[in-house]
């Protein structure tokens, strides 16, 4: 009886219910499935974004491509091709970096942060649909990439598990990229900022081998993350002449890139979600 | 009974900027009030931290008793907010917009898709409610931007500057918007720079300078604060204006002013009902010709020009980006 009366008083007090928020998976699906939408409908980021890549992919295929030695028993196309594709995450990550400063601009995270949710849903949500975009370019470059020449070396189970490992690498730099976007301010300011995958991606074993690059810049591309994550995938498609060629079995370069893949997420997951909270 | 908004002595700076300076103010539930000020006044600071999006440095700031700064889920849960720019997704009908931010404050599915059309028609959106964003006119992304935020039926919705930018009349139909939330029952807060939009959507203004409030009240309690009636007269041509304005100014009464655009001049005079034969007579020795002579109650422009010293933005026409540090 008492506690009916309780109830009744509550009620009262409040003639318009209290809105309880979208519990963590709902709001994070919500903040996707609007991102991917975006995306596909847009046409002009579909068809620049792939266009871009088709276009730099023949380029270094066939203009650069005759030029470049030191590729020992494999061919440059299936040298090139895996070192293409993992880098190729990098530039289509740098979508998610503006993607994300248009909406703090916007005025959309505004929004959202005035809303009952979890902010980290809201990242949760980005992160998810923008890697979701990257396993799109990985795979859309993938088959160009066996229409210009490419032939794997190795196992189907290999190769396999390099698409998926350059999947998972893409996943990690989204929270970077993501953290980028929130820190940028403007799209402009964002596109500067991811200028940085310049040096990431051609300062490394992607294009070329290290092997020619002067002494202190090969200090570099040898240990960033980059170098790692492709020579994983070339040992995996190349087969025994990717593996003679790098000197190295796959796991010498699997278990540094796994490294910096947690690493990646343990440091800007934490960081996205802070700025996000406070921007 | 604890009040709407209790803020008490609220410090927030940026940098160089003091946006907010020991800002104390209690507002009661019940009633639509405006925070009006100029640029820079701290008016979208204030209202950002209503909506948990900025802490304070120092002070403390409750919406309904909750803390905005220990409990925001508290505050979340009861709030809409619309900010300076229309938060709405171009690629996304408006009927989509709708149901995903339903759907975030916690409706369910068939729940969200009811409220979503419940608010188009409330929003006079029902034609378009299934074309992309990138199809709706200004007006229109305001107005369904305006139904993002009443979604959740919230108890208190906050509105920043919610016409800046937008021609008569959009800014109308989202004055009309506005009006039916308030008749609704929802208690509302909004920005504003122009005093004709507090003046028309609120019954409780507060006006804000410098980062603090510099005073609060009714229109009518506000434009008694400058006390005096003031005589307005209308001329033919600036010259004559001029001439009238020298007449007004050898009354002893201060100095008038004078709007040579419209080519009226105006001086506050106490007693004016007593003095209004006295200013006829002395422009008529004169020979000051007048168009029209008439005693008025102080309008708001007056009443912000002596509260700040500084005259008030009359026209929405022009674009705002104020507290661009918040």
């Amino acid at each position: 009886m008492t506690m009916d009366l309780t109830i009744d008083t509550n009620q009262a007090a409040s003639p318009l219910a209290l809105n309880r928020g979208a519990p963590y998976a709902v709001a994070a699906g919500q903040v996707a499935l609007r991102t991917l939408k975006k995306f596909v409908r847009t046409p002009a980021l579909i068809i620049a974004g792939t266009a871009q890549g088709v276009l730099f992919l023949l380029i270094f295929r066939y203009v650069f491509g005759g030029a470049v030695a030191h590729t020992g028993a494999l061919s440059y196309v299936d040298f090139l091709v895996p070192g293409f594709v993992v880098t190729g995450v990098l530039f289509q990550g740098m979508g998610a970096a503006s993607g994300v400063a248009d909406d703090c601009q916007g005025g959309l995270f505004d929004r959202l942060r005035s809303l009952p949710i979890r902010m980290l849903s809201v990242i949760t949500g980005r992160v998810s649909a923008d890697s979701v975009l990257v396993a799109w370019g990985v795979v859309v470059m993938t088959v160009v990439g066996f229409a210009v020449g490419f032939r794997v070396g190795g196992s189907a189970a290999d190769a396999l598990a390099a698409l998926g490992l350059t999947v998972l690498y893409g996943f990690a730099f989204v929270w970077m990229f993501i953290f980028m976007g929130l820190s940028a301010g403007s799209p402009q300011a964002a596109q500067g900022l991811s200028f940085l995958v310049f040096p990431l991606s051609f300062v490394s074993s992607a294009y070329v081998p290290v092997s020619t690059m002067p002494g202190w810049m090969r200090a570099f591309a040898t240990n960033q993350p980059m170098t790692q994550m492709v020579n994983t995938v070339r040992a995996l498609t190349g087969g025994p002449a990717a593996e003679r060629l790098l000197g190295h079995s796959v796991s010498y370069f699997l278990i540094p890139s796994l490294w910096w893949t947690i690493g990646l997420v343990v440091v800007f997951a934490p960081l996205a979600a802070w700025k996000l909270g406070r921007s | 009974m604890h009040a709407l908004i209790e803020a008490d002595r609220l410090s927030k700076r940026f940098g160089k900027v003091q946006a907010l300076s020991e800002l104390t103010l209690t507002l009661p539930a019940g009633q639509p009030v405006a925070i009006l000020g100029p640029n820079g006044a701290g008016k979208t600071t204030f209202i950002r931290m209503v909506a948990t999006l900025i802490e304070p440095d120092s002070g403390t700031l409750c919406v309904d008793g909750h803390d905005v700064v220990r409990d925001p889920m508290g505050v979340r849960r009861m709030i809409g907010l619309a900010g300076q720019s229309a938060a709405v997704e171009e690629t996304m009908t408006g009927r989509e917009n709708l149901v995903m931010v339903a759907r975030l404050y916690g409706q369910s599915t068939a729940v969200a898709k009811a409220s979503a059309t419940r608010i188009l028609e409330q929003m006079e959106l029902v034609d378009a409610a299934d074309r992309y964003v990138r199809t709706y006119s200004g007006g229109m992304r305001r107005r369904l931007d305006l139904g993002a935020s009443l979604v959740g039926s919230p108890r208190l919705l906050l509105l920043d500057e919610p016409t800046t930018g937008l021609d008569p009349g959009s800014r109308n139909e989202v004055w009309d918007g506005v009006r039916a939330m308030s008749r609704a029952g929802t208690d509302i807060l909004l920005t504003t720079q122009y005093l004709d939009e507090a003046d028309h959507l609120a019954a409780h203004i507060v006006i804000v300078d410098g980062g603090r409030v510099i005073a609060q009240g009714t229109p009518g309690e506000l434009k008694s604060r400058v006390g005096a009636d003031m005589v307005e007269l209308h001329t033919a041509d600036v010259p004559t204006m001029q001439r009238a304005a020298a007449v007004l100014g050898g009354l002893g009464m201060g100095e008038p002013a004078v709007d040579p655009a419209t080519r009226r001049c105006s001086l506050p005079v106490p007693g004016g009902a007593k003095l209004l034969p006295v200013i006829v007579r002395a422009l008529d020795e004169a020979r000051v010709p007048m168009e029209d002579i008439a005693l008025r109650r102080p309008t708001l422009d007056e009443v912000f020009l002596a509260l700040t010293g500084r005259a008030a933005p009359t026209t929405n026409a022009g674009d705002s980006e104020e507290d661009d540090a918040a």
